[in-house]
């Protein structure tokens, strides 16, 4: 289904909205290169291949970090010290880390070896590892192309038992009623943890922790069950909160497909301090592109508080901007998952009018991206037959504007996490209507100056004078003043400002260097 | 299996309501017809569909009829049942705990506030707990409020902080304490296992033991929350779906106008 430009929109418009939102975050880009933080080091850890925990259950990957911070100077970056401590011992980056929680090594003593010797000792180790994530990456193209890809919307489904056992059972019912992607819902209250817990877990409040040993045994699960059924399930977590590198990193060693992963969302909505969600999103994004992971953006979010009808601007204009910001991390547009939600009041008049203008206009503006589009939740009900009809229209704009990554709504959505037969229902929905619907979005054209062409226009327009107001004022300063969500957060509040570290003159961030090369992101000049 | 569309058996249907045997009402006064959904662990089958009907009329439905089996997978099966219940209710002895009070605009709640208080309310509120969701706390106290009712937030005798959602317990008592709250607003809108029965009450256990629990107005909000429930669990008031902020304001001024003189 190629993308045929039914809006009328006004190209150049797009094209200066594009350029406002490079300026805009090139801005913060400076900023994000001066720094690193608490969770970068980690994932730097988890990178070299340091897991594990000590016996309070405290991951080594903390453990190492942390000591740096207490007897040596973490803004050189936790890798001279490793690379340092390589050539002194020959021990890997693992025997370092548990001799270092054991006591036995203190990292600062060591002297320092010429930083060429440094960078060298870290080489093969580092090759090794981006190695796996290749290979996964590699592993993933081939299961694609073995199994063919579809080209209808990918059916995206959440499971959240507490249990990574029971997740599976319902993963797999799940896959097999028809589910593409299988998103494991975090335990609530993850993305505050200041670390990632270890190990497989059988009790979380609202969702499952996740760990890298829960990803590898999902993983494993939809590899038996994408055999069974033909089709390559997606495996999807979470990339954000305090962890959010970390988590990256995970995924990318065990062949996650799909993460979410918006700073914007951490800001707002779990009052995570902006500098530091900032500077993390980039090296997540990174090692994101890395692995061939698509990103989904959250800007679906900023409607569940704001209105849908009035902000409409602020989902494109975060749109562009994320766009931008994923560009600089090396991902391609087939990366970028951008999101947006049917949210709009079901008593609206000419409501779904809006609602197909605004998701038309996305993949208009972004022919290459997989966009992610929510179901309604804001106004769904205890009444799950008007619900279910409600996540009918959603299913129509869907199949209609070719949205990509389609979360499948509930009929239950207010009530409860779904059941296994409101999933089935909900999948029944969307296909009777994906099918029964297919090629009509190609039948059908808007009416020149229309309702849904004068709505894009005006809503695009917005979206260019809110991007100029960000120029002006900086995205720091405009997200103090609530423009997204309408939700203000200073830039020195929220959680996790303690691990923001300005890098040192000598500051190492190897994997930084090699994935940039490898994934010709261009360089900004300046600093570093 | 009984009854249905192509039945000629005459029934004897009551034409006049008896409110002491109130029935579920489908197209007929009395004829007790319900529709009940569910799923089974079981493989779908003939034992399976038996299985359901007996189930069902463990339920009290008379004459169950399965409209709608489908495997969910294996050994899953899902059910869609109509019958007719045999259960009745008896209207005379339902006692209700109503709120009692007259629902207030804006203006009047307002002007109430100056005249009575004299000062600003100050109203603290969060989703607690593990719950996520912020729709429920946000309509009733953000600016825009919901379908055309504000929220607290443009009360200008109302100060109003809205912590949002996974709050602590225990953060939420500690601020209460801060801002000297006159009224706490509690949301829960997505909950597994009944885990927000447990959170409600370890609030009032907090609040009991830091001694205030007395001199705040504690209310809880939420689609699965009652008034029956809340104040079983040591609330003042819940309040359900559809609650806008003028009515959660009118209780809870009134309330703290009682209260005054006890």
């Amino acid at each position: 289904m190629g993308v045929k430009n039914k809006l009328n929109l006004n190209f150049k418009l797009v094209d200066d909205a594009r350029k406002i939102a490079k300026k805009i975050v090139i801005d913060i880009q400076k900023f994000i290169d001066q720094h690193t933080t608490t969770s970068i080091e980690r994932t730097i850890c988890r990178l070299l291949g340091i897991n594990g925990t000590d016996e309070f259950g405290v991951p080594l990957p903390n453990v190492v970090v942390d000591h740096v911070i207490k007897k040596g100077q973490i803004n050189k970056g936790v890798a001279l010290y490793l690379g340092n401590a390589i050539l002194h011992t020959n021990l890997s980056p693992q025997d370092i880390a548990e001799r270092v929680y054991q006591g036995q090594l203190n990292l600062a003593e060591l002297s320092w070896e010429e930083l060429p010797e440094i960078k060298k000792a870290l080489l093969s180790i580092i090759s090794k590892n981006l190695e796996i994530i290749k290979r996964n990456k590699q592993t993933r193209e081939d299961l694609i192309k073995k199994y063919g890809e579809k080209n209808e919307p990918l059916i995206y489904l959440i499971v959240a038992t507490g249990n990574i056992f029971e997740d599976i059972v319902q993963a797999k019912a799940a896959a097999r009623q028809g589910a593409d992607v299988i998103a494991v819902i975090r335990s609530t209250g993850q993305s505050l943890l200041d670390y990632v817990p270890y190990g497989s877990t059988t009790e979380g409040f609202g969702g499952t922790f996740a760990t890298q040993e829960n990803f590898r045994l999902m993983r494993t699960a939809l590899d038996e069950v994408s055999e069974e059924q033909g089709r390559y399930i997606r495996l999807t977590n979470y990339c954000s909160g305090l962890c959010m590198p970390e988590i990256a990193a995970m995924g990318a060693l065990e062949r996650l497909d799909m993460m979410l992963n918006d700073a914007l969302y951490g800001i707002l909505f779990r009052d995570i301090n902006m500098q530091r969600t900032i500077i993390d999103q980039h090296f997540s994004r990174m090692i994101n592109a890395y692995a061939g992971v698509i990103i989904n953006t959250g800007e679906d979010n900023y409607l569940t508080t704001d209105d849908a009808y009035e902000a409409a601007d602020t989902v494109l204009a975060s749109q562009f901007i994320n766009e931008q910001f994923a560009k600089l991390a090396g991902l391609s547009e087939e990366q970028m998952g951008l999101g947006h939600a049917f949210e709009m009041n079901p008593e609206l008049e000419n409501g779904f009018l809006y609602e197909l203008a605004q998701a038309q206009m996305a993949r208009e503006i972004f022919p290459k991206a997989p966009l992610k589009y929510m179901p309604p939740t804001k106004f769904m009900t205890g009444n799950i037959f008007k619900g279910h009809v409600q996540d009918a229209l959603f299913n129509m704009v869907t199949i209609l504007t070719n949205q990509r990554i389609h979360l499948l709504g509930m009929l239950t959505e207010a009530i409860h996490t779904p059941f296994m037969s409101d999933r089935a229902l909900s999948i029944e929905n969307a296909r009777y209507i994906f099918n029964n619907m297919k090629d009509l979005g190609n039948e059908i054209q808007f009416k020149e100056n229309g309702i849904l062409q004068r709505r894009a226009e005006e809503v695009l327009k917005q979206a260019t004078d809110l991007l100029k107001n960000i120029e002006r004022e900086g995205l720091f300063k405009t997200i103090e003043k609530g423009i997204f969500a309408g939700i203000k957060r200073p830039i020195d509040g929220g959680k996790g400002l303690e691990g923001v570290i300005i890098k040192d003159k000598d500051y190492l961030n190897p994997f930084l260097e090699t994935m940039s090369r490898d994934l010709n992101i261009e360089s900004l000049g300046g600093d570093k | 299996m009984g009854g249905g569309l192509y039945s000629i058996n005459k029934k004897e249907y009551d034409k006049e309501i008896d409110p002491t045997r109130i029935k579920p009402y489908g197209d007929t006064l009395n004829d007790g017809e319900v529709q009940i959904s569910f799923t089974l662990p079981i493989e779908d089958g003939e034992k399976a569909l038996y299985a359901a009907i007996a189930l069902a009329k463990k339920m009290g439905i008379q004459d169950p009829s399965v409209v709608h089996h489908q495997s969910l997978d294996k050994e899953f099966t899902f059910f869609i049942i109509y019958g007719e219940l045999i259960h009745t209710i008896d209207l005379t002895v339902i006692k209700v705990e109503s709120l009692g009070v007259k629902p207030m605009s804006m203006d009047e709640i307002n002007q109430f506030i100056k005249e009575h208080f004299g000062r600003k309310l100050v109203v603290l509120g969060a989703t607690t707990g593990t719950d996520a969701h912020t729709v429920g706390i946000d309509a009733i106290m953000n600016m825009k409020g919901f379908a055309g009712h504000y929220g607290l937030e443009r009360y200008e005798m109302i100060e109003i902080y809205n912590l949002g959602s996974q709050v602590s317990n225990e953060e939420f008592v500690k601020k209460a304490i801060g801002l000297d709250a006159d009224v706490l607003l509690v949301s829960q809108t997505v909950t597994q296992k009944d885990i927000h029965v447990k959170n409600l009450t370890n609030l009032v256990d907090l609040l009991e033991a830091e001694g205030i629990r007395e001199k705040i107005i504690l209310i809880c909000g939420g689609p699965r929350i009652t008034n029956e429930l809340a104040k079983e669990l040591g609330y003042d008031a819940g309040f359900g779906p559809g609650t806008y902020a003028e009515i959660v304001a009118s209780f809870f001024i009134n309330e703290l106008e009682n209260r005054k003189f006890t």
